[in-house]
């Protein structure tokens, strides 16, 4: 299997705020062994996420795997207020774009 | 006390429309309860600021009609929380009009309880010089002068008001509530019949967004609840609960899936499971509630912060889009200049260039991307309307003819779709209270009252 971008890979690729302060990302898998691929990879460990959103670690609420819904979960703290002044995203639905190109390494054989 | 019973949730927010055939759907399945959550936070600020409502009156009345119809003729307890989306006191007592208006209509006769969540300002400035609030989340500390700028407060209430009402009145016909936690109705309703409160937090986690936990995502919604696991069935003979799609649904406007901090206590899905007991139904067992102590709420509140004045227009000219960002930069120092206030902070000059990185901004990765059309969005607050309109004026000009390196076209920088070309567009919110309070009871800051119609 050749190097793949997430949105190659994943099932949903979504931003949405949780609540007027954070804005949360889900990426769900529908296979087993593309959310394992993904997971073992490193390819969306804090570290990549930072330097992907330009962040500092600080602003990371949550990073982490959930098995149960085959998904990935990541909270960036929103430096700026929602709905109001300088505001660009009210529902936080348009900031997952970023994450859909990360390549995703090959599987060796 | 039952040993299971039934909640029918027509859609996740009230007057986003019920489609009529999915509903009798599960009217036919003979529920104990029809809730619906009417709250969010999501539409941003100036709906609590302003007190405006998520939908208009006409969609209310629309979905209200089609629950009271079904309360009336099967004598179905219908709750509703979160009224007008705020929930504050303006909004339970239209609602509670609304109902009294169409029971006059069909001649329905109704107990209905209203439940308060209204919260006095001193009461907030009270408990934050006593050390009981805190920040939510990322919602940083809360000071004085936000509780001020609010104007108006209410507190999430939880699950134990609905529970009071239910239990004080068990003919009661309708509870329209204020602000409320999403699943508190769904909960209060469980806590009647001794369901374990892990099983009836999860179930209300999931059930106030509707069929949203089904595939493909629908509204109407039935929630089978036992004392130790509960169902979800989509009403759309279309729509399918997965376990998949179930245990994807608690990701969404989460921070994170499996640990839920509600009013009195957390919600903990570690050890959850999911089962398919029929091609459409899932089965969920083993989620678990930890309560707190103190007990606590949480508080929203916001106010104005100013009044906003827009301009919006292209710019396809590849010299001028090259340098847009030092174009701007120089556009917002000619304002710093002119207008003290915007010197002093008290109103701010901010450009959206989309085509560019309107949608990310500092969070855009691909800075340098160079397009070939860009659209400009200018947004000027300021204390009043008319300054606003004076800096957005001012801002609009320069944009249009202020002169840059390399300039070739010289009789304008700026393609106009709008005319006139500036918009003010009123009044600017801001969550300024959005804040943990510890509190004693938690029903004694939600009073509920009875009337019969």
């Amino acid at each position: 299997m050749a190097h793949q971008k997430l949105r190659e890979v994943a099932k949903v690729i979504r931003s949405k705020n949780a609540g007027p302060f954070e804005i949360t990302f889900d990426v769900i898998f529908d296979d087993d062994s593309q959310y394992a691929r993904v997971k073992a990879s490193g390819a969306l460990s804090r570290d990549r996420i930072c330097a992907l959103y330009g962040v500092p670690e600080g602003d990371i609420v949550s990073h982490m795997f959930f098995d149960p819904a085959r998904a990935f979960k990541l909270t960036l703290k929103r430096r700026w207020a929602q709905g109001s002044v300088g505001e660009r995203d009210t529902f936080g639905a348009q900031q997952h774009a970023p994450l859909m190109d990360v390549e995703i390494a090959a599987v060796a054989r | 006390m039952k040993d299971e019973i039934k909640i029918l949730t027509p859609n996740g927010i009230l007057g986003y429309g019920i489609p009529k055939d999915d509903f009798q759907r599960g009217l036919d399945a003979r529920p104990d309860a029809i809730i619906v959550d009417g709250g969010s936070t999501d539409p941003g600020p100036y709906l609590l600021g302003l007190g405006a409502t998520i939908v208009s009156r006409a969609a209310y009345v629309r979905d209200l009609s089609i629950m009271l119809a079904a309360c009336a003729k099967h004598r179905i307890p219908v709750i509703i929380s979160s009224a007008g989306g705020p929930g504050i006191k303006r909004h339970v007592d239209q609602m509670v009009d609304m109902v009294r208006e169409i029971a006059g209509e069909h001649n329905y006769r109704f107990k209905i309880a209203a439940i308060y969540s209204d919260i006095d300002k001193q009461v907030v400035h009270d408990a934050l010089n006593a050390g009981g609030i805190r920040e939510c989340g990322s919602s940083g500390a809360l000071v004085a002068a936000d509780i001020d700028l609010a104007e108006h407060i209410v507190a999430q209430m939880g699950a134990e008001p609905f529970y009071d009402v239910l239990r004080a009145h068990p003919d009661v016909d309708v509870i329209v509530a204020g602000r409320a936690y999403d699943p508190a109705p769904f909960a209060g309703f469980c806590m009647l019949h001794g369901i374990d409160p892990g099983i009836y937090w999860h179930m209300g986690k999931i059930v106030e967004c509707g069929a949203n936990c089904a595939e493909p995502k629908g509204k109407v919604i039935l929630a089978t609840v036992r004392r130790d696991s509960f169902d979800l069935e989509p009403m759309h003979p279309d729509e399918r609960c997965t376990v998949a799609s179930v245990a994807a649904h608690t990701l969404y406007e989460k921070s994170r899936p499996d640990l839920l901090h509600g009013p009195g206590g957390v919600l903990d899905l570690r050890e959850s499971t999911y089962e398919q007991i029929n091609p459409r139904t899932v089965r969920v067992r083993g989620s678990r509630f930890t309560p707190d102590d103190p007990y606590t709420i949480k508080l929203e509140g916001a106010g104005i912060v100013g009044y906003r004045t827009t301009f919006i227009g292209g710019v396809r000219d590849p010299i001028l889009i090259a340098q847009i960002d030092d174009f701007l930069a120089r556009v917002h120092a000619e304002e710093v200049k002119t207008y003290e206030s915007v010197r002093a902070g008290q109103a701010s000059v901010n450009f959206h260039v989309y085509g560019k990185n309107g949608v990310m901004a500092d969070w855009e990765p691909n800075k340098t991307a160079v397009p070939h059309e860009i659209g400009i969005l200018g947004e000027i607050t300021a204390p009043t309307q008319e300054e606003a309109d004076a800096i957005c004026s001012s801002t609009r000009i320069n944009v249009l003819h202020m002169s840059y390196p390399g300039q070739v076209a010289t009789a304008g920088n700026l393609a106009l779709p709008l005319n006139p070309p500036e918009n003010p567009i009123g009044a600017v919110c801001r969550f300024s209270v959005y804040h943990i309070m510890d509190i004693d009871s938690p029903t004694a800051l939600f009073p509920a009252r009875i009337e019969e119609v």
